[in-house]
């Protein structure tokens, strides 16, 4: 198979702007897929509303679309259904982090078997860029026109303290971290989070005077350091930068796991047939 | 000769201009109207960058058949 199967072909071309680097994570996502040979019958994507939700809708899975930032919500019901399903989420940086902020960190100390990625074009781009909570101190919006200055959310400190058990950070510029992330993350068994740093030119980056593509990558490119670099820096540096890598990665009980556990004791005890389809 | 040949899909490619600037031997180039061209694909080493990088998906890089040895 070829990454060609899993896409929708006839619905294609993308319906994201011209360099908008959402459809590389697609195509890094789809390139991990491939070579983990996923069964598209037993794939669920769950996606909710924005550029970073519509995207997977063009690729050829089980796909839900669901309401604004309920995807984990929505995914969390369908592998308590289906724990022999594997789900993945996609979801926006707005999505994951301002409107559906509470079911993010309640996906991560349930750790519930989701794979989810959170694309972080640091803007809300199909409602017509507005500051979302992970724009850079400083930058340009149409509801910050002299620019933020909330400060932004770390995903991964967020992730990793509300108790998810993979936690990892990609980026466009160096794909084959993302795509190794992307392979573990979609392995792993438990809440396994991944950011991928993405580049918006038309919103983020018209506002903030880069909006050439390839320029926006590059400055992705300047935004991230890997583990091994970040080490060397001073806490200051390091505070500027975004590092790039794998931070958590534990294997713990899985919320499926758990469930299926006590619906056996119980089983046992009241000699009650519950069965699980 | 070049080993391998690109293949631009033209109805999903958008011009954004990320393979122009990513090919390391620079074999895409934007005309006047910012459409993206094929250029000089002798020189294709094969790396996959744009493949790999292209955000619509449109661009494939396939190895030629080595006609000589039959």
């Amino acid at each position: 198979m070829s990454i060609r199967d899993y896409v929708k072909e006839d619905v294609f071309p993308l319906f994201t702007c011209p360099g908008c680097t959402h459809g590389t994570v697609i195509n890094t996502f789809l390139r991990a897929a491939d070579e983990l040979k996923l069964d598209r019958d037993k794939t669920v994507i769950v996606c909710a509303i924005g550029c970073a939700g519509r995207t997977p809708t063009y690729l050829d899975f089980n796909v839900l679309r669901v309401t604004h930032g309920r995807a984990l919500a929505f995914a969390t019901g369908v592998k308590l259904a289906r724990p022999d399903v594997k789900v993945i989420v996609f979801m926006g940086d707005g999505d994951a982090l301002a409107i559906g902020g509470n079911h993010f960190i309640h996906a991560a100390r349930r750790n519930i078997g989701i794979t989810a990625v959170v694309l972080r074009n640091e803007i809300y781009g199909m409602t017509g860029g507005q500051y979302a909570p992970t724009t850079p101190v400083g930058a340009k919006a149409t509801t910050a026109p002299y620019g933020m200055i909330e400060p932004s959310f770390d995903t991964c400190k967020l992730a990793a303290s509300a108790g998810a058990t993979y936690v990892a950070r990609g980026d466009i510029f160096n794909l084959n971290n993302l795509y190794n992330v992307m392979k573990s993350a979609l392995q792993h068994k438990g809440f396994a989070l991944v950011e991928a740093l993405t580049s918006c030119p038309i919103q983020f980056g018209r506002r903030n005077k880069v909006s050439d593509p390839a320029k926006m990558v590059q400055r992705i490119k300047n935004m991230v350091v890997t583990k091994a670099v970040a080490e060397k820096l001073s806490t200051e540096e390091q505070a500027e930068k975004f590092i790039i890598g794998e931070f958590v990665n534990t294997r713990e009980i899985e919320l499926t796991e758990r469930y299926a556990k006590l619906l056996d004791i119980n089983k046992k005890e009241n000699e009650v047939v519950i069965t699980m389809s | 000769m070049s080993k391998y040949s690109v293949a631009v899909n033209g109805k999903w490619c958008k011009s954004c201009g990320i393979c122009v600037a990513y090919c390391p031997k620079k074999i895409f180039a934007l005309t006047a109207k910012k459409k993206m061209i094929v250029e000089q694909e002798e020189n294709c080493i094969g790396c996959k960058m744009c493949e790999n990088r292209c955000p619509d998906l449109a661009l494939t890089i396939t190895k030629k058949e080595d006609k000589t040895n039959g």
